[in-house]
């Protein structure tokens, strides 16, 4: 990192280096202009810590590019700016998402306890505390599970034909319809399941209606991901194996998937993880109820995401308490699937040959 | 080989684990609620004919959505059997959802359109649906003014609250209504629903019988006004109203009580400005006459009453079912149900939740149409 | 793991010729059958999805009395319905506008801090918990976005207000920040992870030989990452965006929360009230009659096709600079 470069030689007689601010400069600045934005901002009667943190940062970047242009010379400032703007995005970016999560578990914790968790809310007056989330627990894994169930099958077997037998038209627009599917907006697969489903063939709302569309949802995922870890395998086992005379439909069962598996599942888990977080196919889908179903093929069910929707829409204290511990248990299942899938995807991670 | 069966293994493992834990996780969740919650139970609950399995669903105004709360606790308790769905969407959404046959019954804030009735036949198998009427309340026009506790208005100036055209809270004409209110210059924020609705229904069909000129456009359940912000639901408007400083909007009362809301007190004309009580509304909507028909008990409530102390922004929500042709599998749980919500129990249950009961001439009729309901 | 391309198409073709030989046993084909019929299937979801909002669309449309793209007003309910998707397209366009502007810039920062700037040790677990946010679920940002950032925007709108009101676009009247600036700002939010994964990934494919090159003939570190790194990933930034956008488009729950939806333009971004294609869609279905969920399921059509149009540009600028990239290393 340092300047070979020295356009100003006589400015500090002893050395070939230019001057250079000292190392700790930008941490004294990020301390006096964190006390110059809260100081300032109180002046101008900004109550708002963020705003405060904007002005902080504004003088920061301000102060330190004056700093640089004045002991170190244009390019050196440049540079400084643009260490510190990329600083300051990185912060900008953490301090919305720290507030996401401070926020939900900060205001999920205060009912989130056993009883939440193991009761539905039958029979509790929505603004009177009370009651618990379990239905829409047991909806949301029951209907996340057959969504997986449809899914799982279609685009594991959609990849494998993409990857090992897939040439010509078929395979290309397959392909590229893989691709459309990712970008279908998640209303527009709730609305075609519920005009399809409920409106035209007359079935009544249900978590299987849910599943439906969360599965439409699912399936480009379950294929990309798929289709990235079998390209993975190498050729050399696929051929080993053929040259053995085994089939290839058992080639492909017992020598390429068991290869990719690893990341298979972690995909196909990644892709649970997004489904499950969905919510607006299943507020158009599954009715939503106060009560335990559990059978998802009949009569309407509730959802986690449907849960925290229907319990904001209530609007009052005690509903948005339930609101934010609902909104807590469906991050921290979403963050284990994650972190278990990535778990599994180090672990597995495809050795190959080279 | 060796490794590959391993893993095999595991996946099994993992596969039962993840069944069986499914298998728990069913088993160990309670529907029961009543150590939770607290309020009044148990009461009245012997009274309760139960009948019909199953489940029940229902859906539509959100106006009357703390009674069901109530009705549905206390109604669940006695009848472990038949588990009630009711889903506040709203009284156009309810209704939709009963015609396309969706949901055993509907709740609605407003009586049916002859067009609405007219569709229903497709549902209702030989019949067609009615309203009945289960239970009043007033609608409370909320607001949040910083350093006002009292305020007192009448048709004309909400109107045009409402259509925007008074956009400050220190406005001459609401000065003169509150002359010893300090009224700030705060922008006023009036907030409709975004949703159709039978409270907006009821809202805009007083400010055009009391205040036509303020107030020029035809009442209905879309919001018709000019201007404004908007939200979703009574309980999404009433939410706006208390974290917005210099709001307005109008819900029933008991969304006021339950987020500690200040209300309007309306000058009707009548010898004092009126407060928005229960007992105020009830007075209103003893003036209501029945204009349905048969079984049918629409009510044309008189929305320009100028009585002492009769409050009158009210809404009467109905319950709307099929005359004949329910669906067999709903009909013995419905109307076992709306038999115990019109019984005597099921009206006096409400006035602690900032609803009317029916007055007794209407309610003996609803029982009667609750009972020959087929 | 960057060449793997290369030899599976070959894969693809060298078992292919194995296949052939094998066409007699009866596990091959069912698997093949299987396998195709799966592939099949996809396409044919497709396919039903876009036959059927088209065909109820059509219904809607030719039953619309005014003019669909450019009518104000969304009235459904009355006999002959008059509906029009002017006010829907422009609060999607505006609020993902927003949201992209916001989100890009700060994106990228993001991405080069990752690749670029952060020490070792940091820049691994923030890249992870970047990943992580991505799977944050869009209602639980709605809750967020309605019951902490509309509350805490007010202040910042105000100030707005006061110094850039003149400009009409920015004044605010007071009042709840339920408008198309607070959707923009939570769709933002929601985007920055995925448009951060995609550009770091482009970033760090830079060919370590032209930043090295850079270093060398004594450049800065912003010199290089300007002269090397960002022409590199220009391509890739564009299509991360496009990608962002997509999402930020048809995002449903997260804009029927914070919004206060009218259907008004207002000129000011500040002051509540517009609508997006998804959020009028959830806002409306459960009470729309059959003709008023045909006109949503229009209005859905149009969303799709939107959409549709922008991922396909990012997919194909991907494609492209894989290939551009894939002859220059």
């Amino acid at each position: 990192m340092s300047t070979v470069v020295d356009k100003n030689p006589a400015r500090r007689a002893s050395s070939l280096q230019q001057a250079r601010l000292p190392g700790w400069a930008p941490y004294a600045l990020v301390v006096v202009s964190l006390g110059l934005g809260a100081g300032v901002g109180a002046a101008l009667g900004m109550g708002n810590p963020f705003q405060m943190g904007l002005l902080a940062a504004l003088i920061f970047i301000v102060a330190s590019y004056a700093l640089g242009v004045v002991v170190e010379g244009g390019r050196q400032a440049k540079n400084r700016l643009a260490t510190s703007l990329v600083w300051v995005c990185f912060l900008l970016a953490v301090v919305p998402l720290l507030s996401l999560i401070w926020e939900t578990i900060d205001r999920g914790r205060t009912v989130l306890d056993g009883y939440f968790l193991a009761h539905s809310m039958e029979g509790v007056q929505t603004i009177l505390p009370g009651g618990g989330a379990y239905h829409a627990i047991i909806g949301t894994l029951e209907q996340v599970g057959l969504a997986a169930l449809i899914a799982v099958p279609i685009g594991l077997l959609t990849a494998i034909y993409l990857v090992e037998y897939g040439r010509g038209r078929l395979a290309k627009s397959v392909t590229f319809f893989v691709d459309v599917m990712t970008g279908i907006p998640s209303i527009v697969a709730g609305l075609f399941i519920l005009s399809f489903w409920i409106i035209i063939l007359g079935f009544s709302y249900s978590g299987f209606a849910g599943a439906m569309a969360l599965a439409i949802l699912m399936m480009p995922i379950v294929v990309r991901s798929t289709e990235e870890m079998l390209k993975l395998v190498p050729d050399e086992l696929r051929e080993a194996s053929l040259a053995l005379g085994v089939p290839k439909w058992r080639t492909i069962l017992k020598v390429v998937l068991p290869t990719a598996i690893g990341g298979i599942t972690t995909g196909v888990m990644l892709a649970v993880a997004r489904i499950a977080g969905e919510s607006a196919p299943i507020v158009l889908l599954v009715f939503g109820a106060a009560g335990i179903n559990n059978n998802p093929f009949e009569g309407a069910q509730s959802s986690l995401p449907y849960y925290i929707y229907e319990q904001w829409q209530l609007g009052n204290e005690a509903s948005f308490n339930r609101a934010w511990a609902a909104a807590l248990v469906l991050i921290a299942f979403v963050m284990i699937l994650n972190l278990v899938a990535r778990g599994i995807a180090r672990w597995k991670a495809p050795k190959s040959g080279r | 080989m060796k490794l590959q069966r391993k893993n095999r293994l595991r996946a099994i493992a993992a596969g039962a684990l993840a069944v069986s834990g499914a298998l728990v996780l069913t088993a160990c969740g309670s529907d029961d609620n009543s150590s939770g919650g607290g309020g009044s139970d148990s009461k009245a609950a012997s009274n309760i004919k139960c009948d019909g399995k199953g489940q029940l669903l229902a859906s539509g105004s959100s106006a009357q959505k703390n009674a069901m709360d109530l009705w549905i606790k206390t109604y669940g308790a006695a009848c472990k059997d038949t588990k009630l769905n009711y889903k506040a969407t709203g009284s156009g959404a309810g209704i939709q959802e009963f015609l396309q046959g969706k949901t055993a019954f509907a709740g609605s804030d407003s009586a049916l359109k002859p067009e609405e009735v007219k569709s229903s036949e497709s549902v209702c198998k030989g019949g067609k649906a009615i309203d009945l009427p289960m239970v009043g309340g007033p609608i409370a026009v909320g607001f949040n003014v910083p350093g006002v506790d009292k305020l007192t208005l009448n048709a004309e100036v909400l109107g045009k609250i409402f259509n925007s055209e008074i956009k400050k809270w220190d406005d001459p004409a609401i000065k003169a209504l509150n002359k010893d209110a300090k009224l700030p210059s705060l922008k006023i924020q009036a907030f409709h629903r975004s949703d159709e609705s039978g409270t907006t229904d009821n809202f805009t069909k007083y400010l055009k019988a009391a205040a036509p000129k303020a107030w020029p456009h035809e009442p209905g359940k879309a919001w018709e006004g000019k201007g404004g912000q908007s939200a979703d639901g009574s309980s999404g408007v009433s939410s706006q109203v208390k974290q917005v400083s210099g709001s307005i909007s109008y819900f029933e009362l008991s969304y006021a009580t339950a987020n500690s809301i200040k209300t309007v007190d309306l000058n009707t004309g009548a010898s004092a400005p009126v407060q928005a009580t229960v007992e105020n509304a009830s007075k209103a909507i003893s003036e209501a006459k029945i204009k349905g028909t048969g079984s049918d008990l629409a009510l044309d409530l008189a929305y320009d009453t100028k009585a002492d102390g009769a409050y009158p922004i009210t809404l009467v929500t109905y319950e709307i079912a099929c005359d004949k042709g329910n669906k067999a599998s709903t009909l013995p749980a419905t109307k076992s149900f709306l038999t115990y919500v019109a019984s005597e129990d099921g009206q006096a249950s409400l006035k602690e939740l900032g609803y009317a009961p029916l007055p007794t001439e209407i309610a003996n009729k609803v029982r009667e149409s609750v009972k020959s309901l087929s | 793991m960057k060449t793997d391309i290369e030899p599976t198409s070959s894969a693809a073709g060298s078992p292919s010729k194995v296949r052939t030989r094998s066409t007699g046993r009866a596990g091959d084909k069912i698997f093949l059958g299987l396998s195709r019929g799966s592939g099949i299937a996809l396409l044919v979801i497709m396919a039903a999805i876009a036959a059927f909002l088209t065909y109820r669309a059509a219904i809607a449309i030719s039953k619309d009395e005014a003019n669909f793209l450019t009518y104000f007003e969304w009235n459904t309910g009355s006999s002959p319905m008059r509906f029009g998707i002017a006010v829907l397209a422009y609060g999607t366009i505006v609020s993902s506008i927003i949201a992209m502007l916001i989100a890009v810039p700060i994106a990228v920062g993001i991405a080069l801090f990752i690749s670029h700037y952060a020490p070792r040790r940091l820049a691994t677990p923030v890249a992870y918990v970047i990943d992580l946010l991505a799977a944050v679920p869009s209602i639980v940002y709605g809750l967020w976005g309605a019951l902490f950032l509309v509350p805490h925007l007010t202040g910042l709108y105000t100030w707005f207000d006061d110094y850039l009101g003149w400009t009409g676009i920015l004044s605010y009247q007071g009042g709840a920040a339920r408008s198309l600036f607070t959707v923009g700002i939570l769709l933002a939010i929601m985007i920055l992870p995925i448009v951060t994964s995609v550009s770091r990934e482009v970033f760090r494919q830079v060919p370590k030989m032209h930043e090295e090159a850079a270093l060398a003939l004594g450049a800065t570190r912003w010199e290089v990452i300007r002269m090397a790194v960002l022409p590199f990933g220009r391509s890739g930034i564009i299509s991360a965006s496009m990608l962002g956008l997509g999402r930020a488009l048809g995002e449903t729950m997260a804009v029927a929360t914070v919004l206060s939806p009218n259907f008004l333009i207002e000129t000011s971004l500040l002051d509540p009230g517009g609508g997006t294609f998804a959020q009028n869609i959830a806002s409306r279905f459960k009470e729309a009659g059959n003709d008023g969920r045909d006109a949503l399921i229009a209005s859905g059509l149009v969303l799709f096709v939107i959409t549709l149009l922008v991922n396909g540009a990012a997919r194909m600028i991907i494609a492209r600079r894989k290939e551009y990239s894939g002859t220059a290393a």
